[in-house]
């Protein structure tokens, strides 16, 4: 296991140390707004792994939900923390690119709001697990998540339903839309990498899950046996 | 402009290692844990 864990991770960085190359250096700059249009080459696939790791969180806690499955906890409950993290990147590297090229680092746009709605969404799931005696935490924090993930939706489709400060889609998003070639191909090694990198570092917190929640039961069973 | 740049790319990068840090010292706690578990 530990093995695959490092080769993963010796993947995951060639993968991210060659997309912040083509992000830096390969792709050309953009006419209009300089340099600072790098940031999209992060600022996107940010946003996409944010989605990911929400939409694992929701499926693990309908999974949960119906079966009671720990496996499917300590999975809803890593995606949701590694969520949280991307997610807190979109929002800031939204603004800092906001402000040279809007003018203001914030505006009430339906993207943006939404995106904050859904952040705090996440955090309220987080704070829950962290905080809640109660037994029932995981089923309150569960039926969260599977209500909180249809904001995902709402944020994707945002741009395209109301009339946003936030540009239109660049990618899928109808005529005039689109990518020069060697922008996409920067823009795709970006999306593996933090893809890569974000499942990684999924998979290293759901193991945490896993030890954490064994010594908690080893602890249980001693205070029984010592209570015996 | 190119100053905003470094600050998107600086801050994402912080976000994660701060991230990476707390796993690593989680995991470290645990490890302690396990050891005096199994100590007792």
């Amino acid at each position: 296991m530990k093995l695959k864990l490092t080769f993963f991770a010796l993947v995951t960085l060639g993968l991210l140390s060659y997309a912040l190359y083509m992000a830096l250096v390969v792709a050309p700059t953009e006419a209009t707004m300089g340099d600072v249009q790098r940031i999209f080459y992060y600022h996107v696939p940010s946003a996409w792994m944010a989605f990911l790791c929400f939409f694992i969180n929701a499926i693990a806690s309908i999974w949960y939900l119906a079966k009671r499955s720990q496996t499917a906890d300590a999975i809803a409950v890593s995606a949701a923390e590694v969520g949280v993290v991307f997610c807190t990147i979109v929002l800031l590297t939204g603004p800092i690119w906001a402000r040279p090229v809007w003018g203001i680092w914030w505006t009430w746009d339906a993207r943006l709001t939404s995106t904050l709605v859904l952040w705090l969404i996440y955090i309220a799931y987080l704070i829950l697990r962290r905080f809640s005696t109660s037994g029932r935490a995981p089923v309150l924090a569960a039926t969260l998540a599977v209500f909180g993930f249809f904001d995902v939706p709402f944020v994707y489709l945002s741009i395209r339903i109301f009339r946003t400060q936030h540009p239109q889609p660049v990618i899928a998003g109808g005529e005039g839309s689109g990518l020069d070639p060697t922008m996409a191909k920067a823009f795709l090694w970006n999306m593996i990498a933090f893809t890569f990198y974000g499942l990684l570092v999924m998979w290293m917190r759901y193991r945490l899950e896993l030890a954490e929640r064994s010594i908690e039961e080893a602890h249980a069973e001693k205070a029984l046996q010592e209570g015996a | 402009m190119i100053k905003y740049m470094w600050a998107a790319y600086i801050v994402t990068w912080l976000v994660h290692l701060g991230y990476l840090g707390f796993l690593t010292s989680k995991a470290s706690k645990i490890r302690k844990e396990a050891e005096e578990l199994r100590r007792n």
